[in-house]
């Protein structure tokens, strides 16, 4: 049997303390009944023989200590799955919210998982094409990766994520495919913007939204990205689907969580959040992945929003101690027009030298890749000092650098919204940028790669980068 | 067995009350699911756990039986080629046991209690031995034969020694001590992971651990039974600085602890190390290493445990006289399990919520290691070298744990996130690391690797810092504002850069340099640079120097093949009569 408790004795922020209590356990579940009759849900956060601080995930407003009722439900909070969940749209705690009917269970999952062993994890290698040349060839995102995109307020990510979940393949083969994805304070518009993109190219067939907006409550968005990575892990683990997982946008939850350890006293970290945010953070991102003998795979696509563009900020800083890499907008771009505004130098997919090369992608991959890096580096570095001493400082070779970088910024970079690059065609455009270069200074490429794929002549129809070439 | 009763919990930290003679950093069993913990704070009859396992669905009135023991490893033969987490539980059988993801309360025996070993015995009936001295061995792997040693506080006379195929808790041998007691000697072990394994005495290091890495064996070098700490923000190699050394350093046992990091790069360790090949045994990586595994999204009670798993483990190594290398990645994620736990335990925070202790224990865990004369009548000398990572938030070297990690250790590779960006790695910087081995080493250097080598590592860096200073003259008014031997330094000093440390982890050949190469490779470098200088006074110019065609031979002198060493010689020749050729 259930208890009910009216023993309220504080209210502190999204805290409530329950006294007299009996056989509670540690993180249990908890529905709070107000005096009006709205139920709200909460879980244990800590507890002592005859206490238990609660944290409700709706917030306090309109709790009071003498009427309203507490019930502990005896479980810890799980998610009732079934293959219906796809195309489906929930709220932060897994509420269906699109007007369909409640999703018949064929489990019920604890939200918080396990840990994979890391024995049984196998080593994401296999390509994922994006479309997007500056991801594909110079940040390769392999699957069962964790890629977080690194940022800004009025950058435009969102559209960054939509794209890349709309156009994510994997070369060669058909596979089951889905997208989960977990919307925490965002505005309703971006989460307008997803689920109308969504619609539109008929992805939402495939995939499971968890929308907490803005105006829900904060405390909420603490399980929302879990409901999320549970239902990822059912549909990868357990039906061999490849499940890409959008989480945006993390710096909202960061905020969620410093909030409650706020309202718990507990001592602050750096910048008031909490000493355990890079081992909550941690419990999130890890849970991406491959397992030995699983056909399906999580790969993890988390969103943030930098405050003041600072990669130091602790929720990027420790986001990219766990991640494998990470995309980083750069505002420059953006305000020359260039989208997606991928800033490649800082960016970086540390899982890239698996994913890529003979059978994967192209042979000529890597060295591709490392001679551009190497080149717009050194063109971007020619610009600035251009910019102090004028152009005339430069050398006939350094000229060349800056053009090269420009034009990879304008026809690399930069592409349609809606425009899907195979591998060989984004391979392609960098070996035409390439051609700026004399052939000497392609020292990072192998000379029978530059025999095969240095174009000699450009044709009429590239003249998009002939005429730049002028 | 005693019990006791739960009366609060709150994250990994759980308060008991009713242990009434619980010790300091006993393990106990928490609840009916048996997870692990252990004793980190008493007060009378209550005591406070940190639990290794999560503790969601624990509550108060749940029972707690106590163990009387402090949490310990299992040491014995089976160890090598094992992947632990940080409370020593072979992951490998965990899976076959509760399958892909890792349950709660689940238990394994560290070491394989049914395999069969050959031991050895190198005693005989009637030797008087004393604690450590080495009885037998088995051959653990293809490379490493663990020697078997009489335990601490064990000595008298041998009384039997069997010659056969035991399990690790067969009795192998009969020690009579001096009471006439009789003790049975079997080849598992047990240590108590905080406490650090005896030893006779402390020795200075004097001999290098190589690591084949360029930056640091020339420039930056660390011995065996030496410390080193590798702090850089995120993105800038500390992984794959912390994998080459692992990889190709010239200790006989590789610890290798994940702490509280990702989990893909255990599972490239486990996937890689076994195809690569040792340098220096011709066998598998994995014939010589250990893994412990505890990952960020482990439990951080756990995490905070498996330095010192790891840690005792390569001391027993240690004691059979063995030089042992652990790399640690990263402290800095044991320093927050720590301010986690204590943050729980709402202790007075110091620095950044770190506990006051932070430098106690980050000093007395790196003095674990060193150079030292191991117990045994046989004066054998073993060493320990710790290499550490720290994760500075940020990237700021001035927060608390590197802090405290730079007072203790003798080694400090700075990695610089603005060397990655350009692709340079390792992306140790030149003019901030430093090494406190140098001196002693010198002596060593000059005899085994060549009699320049001090000069040479001191001319080359002073080239390092002279390019630093031009640069900044470059900056302000031009290149063309320097003179010609300026401008040769700078061409000298990006050869140094790119022809020498940067090394690539990723190329067969490049990989691994041999000492005799780098100081090969430096020299060439070094020999161009002096022989220009001289042709430079009689008038020529830069550019003739440049365009010389032995400069491209310099350029791939790193990938020149160790069997093919001759080869610097020609290159030698070749620098000194084209150089020379520019004056005619």
């Amino acid at each position: 049997m259930i208890k009910e408790y009216l023993t309220i004795s504080d209210v502190a922020g999204p805290l409530i303390v329950v006294e007299k209590t009996i056989d509670v356990k540690y993180q249990e579940l908890v529905e709070i009944e107000l005096s009006s009759g709205e139920i709200r849900r909460g879980q244990v956060l800590e507890i002592t023989e005859d206490k238990a601080v609660v944290q409700v995930f709706e917030g306090t407003r309109g709790v009071d200590v003498s009427n309203t009722q507490v019930r502990f439900l005896g479980k810890v909070i799980e998610l009732p799955i079934s293959l219906d969940v796809l195309g489906r749209i929930f709220d932060g705690s897994g509420r269906p919210i699109d007007d369909g009917p409640q999703i018949i269970a064929e489990k019920k999952l604890d939200i918080n998982g396990n840990p994979i062993n890391p024995y049984a994890r196998d080593y994401p290698n296999n390509f994922i094409q994006t479309g997007i040349s500056s991801i594909d060839v110079l940040n390769t995102l392999v699957r069962g990766q964790k890629l977080p995109i690194f940022s800004g307020s009025g950058l435009p990510h969102a559209k960054l994520a939509s794209q890349i979940a709309r156009q994510s393949k994997v070369l060669g083969k058909e596979e089951k495919f889905a997208v989960v994805f977990a919307a925490m304070g965002i505005t309703f518009e971006e989460a307008n913007f997803f689920i109308s993109d969504f619609r539109r190219t008929g992805a939402i067939e495939k995939s499971v939204m968890f929308i907490n907006l803005a105006n829900n409550p904060a405390v909420e968005r603490i399980i929302t990205p879990r409901m999320a990575l549970t239902c990822a892990e059912y549909l990868a683990f357990e039906k061999g689907m490849h499940v890409l997982v959008i989480l945006t946008d993390m710096t909202n939850y960061c905020e969620a969580l410093r909030e409650v350890s706020a309202a718990r006293k507990e001592v602050p970290g750096r910048r008031g959040y909490p000493g355990y945010l890079y081992t909550d953070l941690a419990t999130l991102y890890e849970r991406a992945g491959r397992i030995k003998g699983k056909k399906g795979t999580i790969t993890l696509i988390p969103i943030l929003t930098m405050p003041e563009d600072d990669k130091t900020h602790p929720i990027p800083d420790l986001t990219g101690y766990i991640t494998e890499g990470q995309i980083i907008l750069s505002r420059e771009l953006h305000h020359k027009g260039i989208y997606p505004p991928i800033n490649v130098l800082p960016s970086l997919s540390r899982l890239k030298d698996k994913g890529i090369g003979l059978n994967k992608t192209r042979e000529d991959h890597a060295n591709v890749m490392n001679q551009l890096f190497a080149s717009y580096a050194r063109g971007k570095e020619a610009k600035e000092l251009a910019v102090i001493l004028g152009e005339a400082a430069l050398t006939e070779i350094d000229k060349k650098y800056v053009k090269l970088s420009d034009n990879f910024e304008e026809v690399f970079v930069k592409q349609g919204e809606d425009e899907n690059r195979t591998i060989e065609e984004s391979l392609d455009i960098g070996w035409k940028l390439l051609t700026i270069l004399p052939k000497e200074e392609l020292k990072r490429i192998k000379d029978k790669f530059i025999e095969k794929y240095l174009p000699t002549d450009i044709t009429t129809e590239d003249k998009n980068i002939n005429a730049i070439k002028d | 067995m005693e019990t006791a009763k739960i009366i609060k919990v709150a994250g990994p930290v759980v308060v008991a009350s009713g242990l009434k003679n619980a010790k300091m950093y006993d393990v106990v069993k928490v609840s009916g699911q048996k997870l692990i913990g252990e004793i980190i704070e008493l007060n009378k009859d209550l005591a406070t756990i940190q639990v290794y396992e999560e503790t969601s669905g624990i509550g108060p009135g749940e029972p707690v039986f106590s163990t009387d023991m402090p949490l310990s490893v299992e040491l014995g033969p089976g160890l090598i080629s094992s992947i632990y987490d940080g409370i020593q539980r072979p992951l490998d059988i965990l899976k076959s046991t509760s399958g892909n993801f890792i349950t709660r309360g689940a238990e394994a025996y560290a070491v394989d209690r049914k395999k069969k070993w050959d031991f050895e015995p190198t005693s005989k009936k009637g030797d008087k031995v004393i604690s450590g001295d080495i009885i037998g061995s088995v051959q653990e792997s293809s490379v490493v034969k663990q020697k078997i040693m009489i335990p601490y506080g064990i000595q008298g006379e041998i009384k039997e020694i069997y010659k056969d195929k035991f399990t690790v808790t067969d009795t192998i041998a009969l020690i009579k001590d001096q009471e006439g007691s009789i003790h049975e000697i079997k080849m598992l072990q047990k240590w108590p992971v905080r406490e650090p394994r005896p030893f006779k005495k402390k020795l200075p290091p004097i001999e290098p651990l190589i690591t084949g890495q360029r930056t640091i064996d020339m420039l930056f070098p660390i011995t065996k039974g030496g410390t080193a700490c590798i702090p850089g923000p995120f993105g800038s190699g500390k992984t794959v600085v912390q994998h080459q050394i692992s990889k190709w350093c010239n200790a006989e046992i590789i610890l290798f602890i994940g702490c509280g990091e990702r989990g893909n790069e255990m599972t490239d360790v486990l996937l890689e190390f076994p195809e690569l090949i040792d340098p220096y045994s011709g066998k598998p990586l994995m014939e010589r290493t250990i893994l412990i595994a505890n990952t960020s999204n482990m439990p951080v009670a756990a995490r905070e445990a498996s330095v010192y798993t790891g840690i005792t483990i390569a001391e027993y190594y240690r004691d059979m006289g063995y030089n042992v290398a652990l790399i640690a990645d990263s402290t800095s994620r044991w320093a927050e399990a720590m301010r986690e736990i204590s943050g729980r335990l709402e202790e007075m925070p110091g620095e950044e919520g770190f506990p006051a202790y932070l430098g106690t224990r980050i000093s007395s865990f790196y003095e674990r290691s060193g150079r030292a004369k191991c117990l045994g009548s046989d004066d054998k000398e073993g060493t320990l070298s710790i290499v550490g990572a720290v994760s500075p938030p940020g990237g700021d070297l001035s927060e608390p744990v590197t802090q405290n990690t730079l007072r203790t250790v003798q080694v400090f590779w700075s990695l610089q996130d603005r060397l990655a960006y350009k692709r340079h790695f390792p992306a140790i910087d030149w003019l901030t690391s430093y090494s406190l081995y140098l001196s002693g080493l010198t002596e060593y250097y000059n005899k085994k690797i060549g009699e320049e080598y001090m000069e040479l590592r001191n001319k080359s860096m002073a080239l390092l810092q002279e390019e630093a200073e031009l640069e900044e003259i470059v900056r302000l008014v031009g290149v063309d504002a320097l003179s010609t031997h300026e401008k040769l330094v700078l061409e000298t000093a990006r050869s140094i850069r790119e022809d020498f440390l940067l090394q690539d982890a990723f190329d067969s050949t490049d990989a691994y340099c041999s000492t005799k190469k780098q100081f090969l490779i430096l020299k060439l470098i070094m020999m161009f640079h002096e022989n220009a200088e001289k042709v430079i006074e009689d008038g020529v110019t830069i550019e003739k120097i440049n365009a010389l065609p032995v400069k491209a031979k310099i350029i791939r002198a790193k990938y020149i093949e160790e069997k093919n060493l001759k080869t610097f010689n020609e290159i030698e020749k070749e620098i000194i009569s084209q150089i020379s050729s520019t004056t005619d």
